[in-house]
């Protein structure tokens, strides 16, 4: 196999939280949004990060696009330690990796119009202007907004979500990356709409080869867009593997009740009952030894002194100290 | 059969926009069962949420019912005085918003708010509605000891369970929801989706449950209504919705929406194309222009919502035709490409 486009080695994001008052009276602390995360991602791989809220997936995606640097580990892009880019090299791995963000009305400013909105791109990246227009008509026509022209002169507000969040998706392709991370790109949008942007997204990573990271809550989803799939917990990597064997054959307590928590467009079916019940703990406080323990219906004494290392098991990297063929 | 515990009868209602008036619940028409959980469905600017909001009477300042009778428990919250409602709020028909971080407030302790509800609307002295909250905390399964807590220090899931205690205070008949889970993880939503069942079945509520996402519909609601573009377009129990849907729009929804349970991943297809216009709607029938099955006449004659089959209501031309439609629409090339 090539080398890696992506690898990250026991990557930590810790975030100081308080003042000096609160550091004083021994209340400051620190937040694990990423602690100790290793997976490596080929050229042309699109990996689904799964979780819920405050897992660390988005910190996780926000790091390889260096929007976030982390405080531990190494997070490398075809080699090079992102963290120690500079000049030229961090400018050029700017344009080569590119996030698409949750909200399309907040990733765009309102008073640019969208040809200016591509523009930025360019104009920050150097391109030679005479191709600007060129590259905007065909980044617009990528992403399937056809008849690319008459949307040239409009302004955000008066294209809908799913336009919009296509604009969004056209800015971050327009320097032709290798590398994109979407966050939760279609959960702000209509039901009827969504298909058509994932659709969108599954076509152009297909046709530039673009290597990705699909940052979700929600299974059915990831499943629609990436062969392989990382559940995240509290900043820890619990199961990584081929999609649909997670989907059909969770192996971790954590993974298999994301799978059973699953709504799906059917009536009569049995839901299994929801094998967890509670919530994330505080990520300030986090359990001792496995994070998940304290929600997992097989914890026992062994989990709170020791954290469980990633094991393989079949096709399949689980952090568990339970979990058997 | 028992009489609906609400019945929405021909309900307009219009926002006054600058000299325009928008209608954006036009004719609305549906029942809610006594004991059931009943769904609205619909994109966003459907006007589920602006039928949902007048169900309370608590709509826009620009905003008024037009027309129409909605018959509550031998009421009609339409032409009720506005102290007559006032007594119907909490006590017989509540609100669960969907942030509830808007619905509680953020410098009073959680208990203090629940507690007013009480005192002001119940009646209660002021120890008694201190064990009602305790009670109503169990209830919606948060730990009673953090009653004193203040909203920012709840959990998401927490704060819509917290409000949802709040919506459960009085015992209403009649509980509304606006997407009470969709901000929300999918392990919280499920707690909290199986959490309105079980209150719904021990305390025999009716609920209405505004969303866009159907499986949330497929998962708990025992009838769903589905709006387009202000208008219920078809109208019957859930399981008929998802399998033998008479509208194409639901046939669509369908299509676009990716199933976990499903063999391989296959092809989501979108409904092509936007909404009409609220200000300005089509003649005709208002998904005519997004509708692979369109005809002459869909286009300029708007169909009437009709019952089809016992409690099956449908509003399309092409009613008659919908098992030879419904095959149609499986095939992706049904639905052209969506701008």
């Amino acid at each position: 196999m090539s080398d890696p486009i992506i690898e990250l080695q026991d990557t930590k994001l810790h975030y100081k939280i308080g003042n000096a008052v609160s550091a004083m009276m021994g209340l400051s602390t620190t937040v694990k949004a990423v602690d100790g995360v290793s997976f490596s991602l080929h050229k042309g791989e699109s990996v689904g990060l799964l979780g819920e809220s405050g897992c660390g997936k988005t910190s996780m995606g926000r790091i390889l696009v260096r929007l976030e640097e982390i405080t531990g580990g190494s997070a490398r892009f075809e080699g090079d330690e992102i963290g120690d880019l500079k000049g030229t090299d961090l400018q050029r791995f700017r344009s080569r990796s590119q996030m698409i963000f949750q909200n399309p009305f907040d990733a765009v400013n309102p008073r640019y119009s969208i040809r200016k909105t591509l523009e930025e791109p360019l104009a920050n990246a150097k391109i030679s202007r005479s191709t600007w227009h060129q590259r905007v008509i065909d980044a617009l026509d990528l992403v399937g907004l056809g008849d690319p022209e008459q949307f040239l002169e409009r302004y955000p507000h008066q294209l809908s979500g799913g336009q919009l969040q296509r604009v969004v998706m056209a800015r971050a392709l327009i320097l032709e990356p290798d590398f994109v991370v979407a966050d939760e790109p279609v959960s702000m949008l209509d039901v009827s709409v969504r298909a058509g942007v994932l659709n969108v997204f599954r076509d152009v990573r297909d046709r530039l080869g673009l290597t990705a990271i699909y940052i979700s809550h929600d299974l059915a989803l990831v499943r629609y867009v990436c062969e392989r799939t990382i559940v995240m917990y509290l900043g820890k990597i619990m199961e990584d593997g081929p999609t649909e064997d997670i989907v059909h054959d969770p192996l971790h307590p954590y993974s298999q009740a994301l799978v059973a928590a699953v709504p799906t467009p059917h009536v009569d079916q049995s839901h299994d009952p929801l094998p967890i019940g509670g919530s994330a703990p505080d990520p300030r406080n986090p359990p001792s030894g496995c994070v998940f323990r304290d929600r997992c219906p097989m914890a026992q004494l062994r989990c709170a002194d020791e954290v469980p290392q990633p094991r393989r098991i079949g096709t399949r990297l689980v952090a568990c100290h339970f979990v058997s063929v | 059969m028992d009489a609906p515990l609400l019945s929405v009868k021909d309900v307009s209602i219009a926002y006054k926009v600058g000299a325009l008036d928008i209608v954006a619940v036009s004719n609305a028409r549906f029942d809610v069962p006594q004991g059931s959980i009943v769904g609205l469905v619909g994109e966003s600017g459907c006007g589920k949420t602006t039928m949902a909001r007048a169900l309370t009477r608590v709509i826009a300042d620009n905003a008024r019912i037009a027309a129409g009778q909605m018959q509550f428990a031998g009421q009609d919250i339409v032409s009720l005085s506005e102290k007559d409602m006032n007594s119907l709020r909490w006590r017989d028909i509540a609100f669960i918003p969907q942030s509830a971080m808007n619905s509680l407030d953020p410098v009073y302790r959680v208990e203090y708010q629940i507690v007013e509800v009480l005192r002001d609307r119940g009646g209660m002295s002021k120890s008694t509605a201190r064990k009602r909250a305790v009670e109503l905390f169990e209830m919606v399964g948060i730990d009673p000891g953090r009653l004193r807590d203040f909203p920012h220090q709840f959990s998401g899931g927490m704060r819509q369970r917290a409000a949802i205690a709040l919506a459960l205070a009085l015992e209403p008949k009649l509980v509304v929801a606006d997407e009470p889970v969709t901000a929300l993880d999918v392990i919280i939503q499920r707690q909290i989706l199986d959490q309105l069942r079980s209150l719904q079945r021990e305390l025999g509520l009716s609920v209405i449950m505004v969303t866009h996402d159907i499986s949330v519909v497929a998962y708990i609601c025992d009838r769903t209504v589905v709006m387009y573009a202000g208008k219920v377009v078809e109208d019957c129990d859930t399981a008929t919705l998802l399998n033998e849907p008479l509208h194409p729009y639901a046939m669509g929804l369908k299509n676009a929406f990716p199933d976990l349970h499903s063999a391989g991943t296959g092809i989501l297809t979108p409904i092509a194309g936007s909404p009409p216009d609220l200000a300005n709607p089509p003649h005709g029938c208002r998904f005519a222009a997004r509708c692979p099955f369109a005809t002459d006449q869909c286009r300029v004659e708007e169909p009437a919502l009709t019952e089809d089959a016992p409690g099956h209501f449908v509003a399309c031309h092409r009613a008659a035709e919908a098992v030879a439609l419904r095959e149609e629409a499986k095939q992706p090339g049904t639905w052209g490409t969506a701008a």
